[in-house]
């Protein structure tokens, strides 16, 4: 009878996760990361958690999966259920069974040598026995297209399949609740979309509750959510369907990107409604507004740039590969920058931007061909040698970290030249400011968020002043608020003559800020050209995983006769209301 | 500072050695390093030699594929011998008893009849366990090291530490690298010329970093695997094992029955050194 | 045996870096046939922060690996001493307090009794001793061989491995210290 009755109570649950006047404090802070939360998420839904970096997304998702405070140290007050079931009275494991999390870090995320072990490691654990064991590994991988990878190594699959990796191992132990945390960080556009589909894909057939943590909120939406929160410095801003939020303009209000055509449409002075359906532009009936579109439209010719200086880098017919013989990461590249410039290197995961990268500065040799740096041959100069010219911001800041406090670490590269304490302190703080790091001074690397220690690396080569700056993803995993505070910052350099290449996987990034872009696929140079030429090539943008901004699909829609100008238009509507 | 990151590591090939189990080869190599450890005797030294020098071909490993490693331990096996004669050249004397003087280059080293002997012995006693070792390693595939650890009998915890630290050899060995170069960029300087205290300096600017991405690597993996149920139970099971086929029962046998005698042999007359000098 | 997960993983993870250091992030000293090897230093770090079980694996696993993979075979009697100055420098865990922001001097110096001890210890006594039983070399070249090591091991660990911990115990915050300014 009792058994009866509890049993009757589980199946009625269908909330599964609440929070009730939950707070939390890590251990080593002074105040609250999170604040007084009050949310429900019903069985099945598809949640999207948005705010800020620093505004305790993240924290919120430690919460759940049991992290915290597991894990992470700290004050609770308040009540956090998971499926009806008070997470004060459950382990980590317990709660394991119930939520299936997705880190960032899909590389760290993936434990076993092998695809196959990585996908059964949870199965290992729970002492399921070997036939069985292959037969659910086979099925889950299947589900997510990675059966034929079974015996092969992190080291051989790009960023995206190592996402599908991880999805199917926390998929394999029939979790009902999945939490991904920024998903999509270091995926390319094409990439990021099918992990969005693949996500949809598994709620459908699962039917498990999702959650996901993303900056890229535009991105998200490219599948239904049910709803949005916002998060602000600790507190939920904002609970509501995309719809309803879209439409408030509450995001721009919080320094969060809203999708490029409700932007667009509201500086054409669109009234947004709910009834409209902005959370996808496919739902939306745009062609009514063709006519305003096009009465705003100015004929813009492209701002000029700084007229080219000379050659400050060039590539000549150069290949590169890892090992003597074998395959070619790069393959007879050649294109060369002048000085001044601002231009973008865009190409799917692997295409080999880092190692371009890695090239320039001298990490590594050409297997033939030639690099120019200043109009002389770079060969024989040393990795400290080019760095005099060039600066390069690495895509994983943990590599570039090496002192203990924040203020050192910016310092450094300074103090290794022998630079004077007071002029290094004066130059730090600068930098530091730029970079939005200034409060955080005297603190330790350690305690930094992702996007946080990301800009504590580009402000540490800030600080050298060098000639030709190398960013590798300078804004991944950043906020709308410092990816415009970073992007205005190199664009002031950049009018002061220094040299900007970045690698970027963000479209509009690279329409907005880089004229020209150079875009890899398969180790070969396919597109050298301006950055709106590049995304309206229907092949490069196929070859290369790119994809073309939603301000294209939208002046497509409304019919406009040059959505390149419509898109030139945006841009310097925005840069207007920026200065 | 090297920077060649060449390693040994497991060859795939098809091969009745590299069909057998990890645990199998694990169990062989253990016994095979015990044996050689304690005999010193020569016959037994040997025969382990050659008997390691046929499973090598039989594994269809090519000397070219470990060259490196062969030469690098040939060096140090030279220097040390070296180095032994130089410290003791009357310890072969002193180990068997007699004393055959072949020549002199002075007072104190004199060249014997029973110190070649002995320094033959060390080299081949060093050497006899190569085969074998390299074997092991090229070998064994390194998804199944951890099960056959934890079937010889070591806590699967502990196992999966070693499977660990397999995974993560390739990621931190590029971290390294990387590192090197980013600080070389800011303008560590490792080189030569350097003075020591700037190269420790260098050598510490380099190693912080590896230092503390590894430590936010460990919190991130070990959250992964908590997150996953890591340790819930008393026992795994483990994807990569594979079943003991009949060969290997009878390799591990044959193992153990040839390891109890090679003992035998070596301990029969109450001294690990065979002794040629001693009077019939 | 109750070991936490973050344990098992520091000690995998710990030995693939003690053997990346091992081989590549030394520098010869001037002294023939020693050099410093921030890999013992790193071997010490680890052992104060995890434990002596941490401690002790870390030094089996990662000088086993070097061995094995760079000369085909493997020392144990060596492997034993890694392992042993792994625990016995481990044993201050308790007393060495880094993971508070409380480091001070005297955490500095029983760190470095530890060590000493632990390096005389195990290169200056077992590795000559293991080394005559098992090899039979003559005495007076392990003792010297093992007492070289062991000097070298120490000096380096007395100065970077007090630099790593210094370094680690800036990075842990003790509670409710952060705030911006
Ligand atoms: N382990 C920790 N100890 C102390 N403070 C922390 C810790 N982790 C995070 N914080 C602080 O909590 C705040 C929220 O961090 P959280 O990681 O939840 O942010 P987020 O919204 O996920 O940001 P991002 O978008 O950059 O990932 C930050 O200000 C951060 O400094
Ligand atoms: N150290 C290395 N040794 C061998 N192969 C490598 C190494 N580093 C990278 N590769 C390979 O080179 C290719 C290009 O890598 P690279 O990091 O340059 O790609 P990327 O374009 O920067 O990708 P992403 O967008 O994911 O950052 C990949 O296939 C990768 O597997
Ligand atoms: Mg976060
Ligand atoms: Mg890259």
């Amino acid at each position: 009878m009792f058994f009866g009755v509890s049993c009757f109570i589980f199946m009625d649950i269908t909330t599964a996760v609440e929070f009730r006047n939950f707070t939390f404090q890590y251990r080593a802070q002074s105040a609250p990361t999170l604040y007084d939360i009050n949310l429900t998420i019903n069985k099945g839904e598809k949640v999207m958690i948005a705010g800020p970096s620093g505004s305790g997304k993240s924290t919120i998702g430690h919460c759940i999966n049991g992290l915290i405070p597991h894990y992470y140290k700290g004050a609770i007050t308040g009540k956090l259920l998971v499926d009806g079931q008070d997470t004060a009275e459950m382990d980590i494991f317990s709660l394991s069974r119930h939520v299936g999390t997705v880190l960032q870090d899909s590389d760290g995320q993936f434990v076993g040598l092998t695809v196959g072990e990585d996908v059964a490691f949870a199965l290992e654990n729970d002492m399921i026995a070997l036939p069985e064991m292959k037969q659910k590994v086979l099925k889950t991988t299947q589900t997510v297209a990675m059966d034929p990878f079974l015996k092969s190594h992190p080291q051989e699959l790009s960023g995206g399949q190592k996402q599908r990796v991880a999805l199917a191992g926390v998929m394999v132990d029939d979790v009902d609740i999945l939490l991904f945390d920024e998903p999509l960080a270091n995926l390319d556009p094409a990439t990021g979309k099918s992990a969005i589909e693949l996500i949809d894909e598994t709620r459908k057939q699962s039917g498990a509750t999702i959650i996901v943590i993303e900056h890229r909120l535009e991105d998200v939406l490219w599948r239904k959510m049910d709803r949005i929160i916002l998060m602000d410095e600790g507190r939920i801003i904002c609970d509501n369907t995309p719809d309803e939020i879209l439409s408030s303009g509450i995001l721009r209000r919080y320094g969060i990107r809203e999708p490029l055509y409700v932007t667009a449409l509201s500086y054409a002075g669109v009234k947004i409604t709910p009834e409209m359906h902005p959370e996808s532009l496919n739902s939306m009936e745009v062609s009514d507004y063709r006519d305003v579109l096009m009465n705003r439209e100015k004929q813009i010719t492209p701002v000029s740039q700084p007229s080219p200086g000379s050659e400050i880098l060039s590539f000549r017919n150069v290949s590169f590969s890892y090992d003597e013989g074998g395959r070619k990461i790069l393959d007879n590249i050649s294109f060369s920058i002048r000085r001044g410039e601002m231009s973008a290197i865009a190409g799917k995961n692997g295409a080999g931007k880092s190692t371009l990268c890695k090239l320039i500065c001298g990490f590594i040799q050409p297997s033939a061909g030639q690099i120019m740096l200043n109009g002389a041959d770079a060969s024989g100069q040393s990795i400290y040698e080019r760095a005099q010219t060039v600066g390069y911001v690495m895509q994983n800041p943990n590599q570039m970290i090496c002192k203990a406090m924040i203020r050192e670490e910016v310092g450094y590269g300074l103090y290794l030249r022998g630079v004077q304490q007071d002029e290094i302190d004066k130059r730090v703080d600068a930098a530091l400011k730029t970079c939005g790091l200034y409060p955080f001074r005297n603190w330790p690397v350690s305690a930094l968020s992702y996007g946080q220690k990301k800009r504590v690396t580009i402000a540490s080569i800030l600080v050298m002043e060098p000639d030709l700056l190398l960013l590798d993803e300078p804004t991944a995993g950043q906020d709308f608020r410092h990816y415009t505070e970073i992007m205005t910052f190199l664009q002031e350099l950049q009018s002061q003559g220094i040299t900007i290449l970045m690698v970027t996987h963000d479209m509009h990034l690279m329409l907005e800020y880089a004229r020209r872009s150079i875009v890899l696929a398969d180790g070969k140079l396919i597109c050298d050209d301006s950055a709106a030429r590049v995304l309206s090539d229907p092949d490069v943008i196929e070859r290369a995983n790119l994809k073309e901004t939603s301000l294209f699909t939208l002046a497509q829609k409304a019919g406009l006769d040059d959505p390149l100008n419509f898109i030139e238009n945006f841009i310097s509507h925005e840069k207007e209301l920026r200065s | 500072m090297a920077t060649s990151t060449k390693i040994l590591s497991y060859i795939p090939r098809e091969t009745p050695v590299h069909r057998l189990c990890g645990a199998t080869k694990l169990i062989v190599f253990l016994v095979w390093t015990i044996v050689c450890m304690l005999s010193y005797n020569t016959f037994v030294l040997l025969g382990a030699l050659v008997f390691g020098i046929i499973v090598f071909r039989l594994a269809k490993i090519k000397v070219s594929e470990v060259r490196f490693v062969l030469i690098t331990i040939l060096v140090f096996l030279t220097l040390n011998t070296i180095a032994i004669y130089i410290f003791s050249p009357e310890e072969g004397v002193k180990i068997y008893g007699t004393r055959h003087e072949l020549f002199r280059f002075s007072s104190r080293y004199t060249v014997t009849q029973e110190q070649l002997f002995y320094l033959f012995n060390v080299m081949l006693k060093y050497f006899t366990v190569v085969p074998i070792a390299l074997l092991f390693i090229v070998t064994t595939d390194p998804s199944e090291f951890a099960s056959s650890l934890n079937r010889i009998g070591v806590p699967y915890k502990i196992s999966y530490a070693v499977a660990i630290t397999l995974r993560y050899l390739a990621d931190v060995q590029s971290d390294y690298v990387e590192i090197s170069q980013a600080q070389q960029a800011r303008g560590v300087d490792l080189s030569r010329k350097a003075p020591l205290k700037k190269r420790i300096s260098g050598l510490i600017g380099i190693a912080v970093p590896l230092i503390f991405s590894s430590l936010d690597h460990i919190d991130l993996v070990s959250n992964a695997m908590d997150l996953r149920g890591f340790g819930k139970n008393n026992k795994r099971t483990w994807y990569s094992e594979r079943p003991f086929s009949r060969a290997d029962y009878i390799v591990i046998a044959v193992t153990i029955i040839a390891g109890a005698m090679a003992l035998y042999v070596t301990f029969r007359n109450g001294s690990r050194f065979y002794n040629p000098f001693l009077p019939k | 045996m109750k070991i936490n997960t973050r344990t098992i993983v520091a000690i995998g993870i710990g030995s693939a870096v003690f053997y990346v250091l091992n081989r590549f992030v030394s520098i010869p000293s001037g002294i023939p046939n020693t050099s410093i090897n921030t890999a013992y230093a790193f071997l010490a770090f680890m052992s104060t922060v995890f434990g002596p079980l941490a401690g002790a694996l870390i030094g089996f696993i990662g000088h086993t690996l070097t061995d094995a993979t760079m000369y085909g075979s493997v020392w144990w009697s060596w492997v034993v001493v890694s392992a042993f100055v792994g625990c016995a420098v481990g044993l201050c865990q308790n007393k060495v307090n880094v993971e508070d922001g409380d480091f001070n001097s005297k955490d500095l110096l029983f760190f470095n009794l530890y060590q000493i001890a632990a390096n005389i210890i195990g290169w200056g006594v077992l590795a000559p001793v293991l080394d005559i039983l098992i090899y039979k070399e003559p005495a007076d070249k392990v003792f010297l061989q093992g007492l070289t090591a062991g000097a070298a091991n120490l000096i380096t660990v007395a100065i970077l491995g007090s630099v790593f911990l210094t370094l680690y115990a800036k990075t842990r915050t003790s509670a409710g210290s952060l705030s911006k300014e």
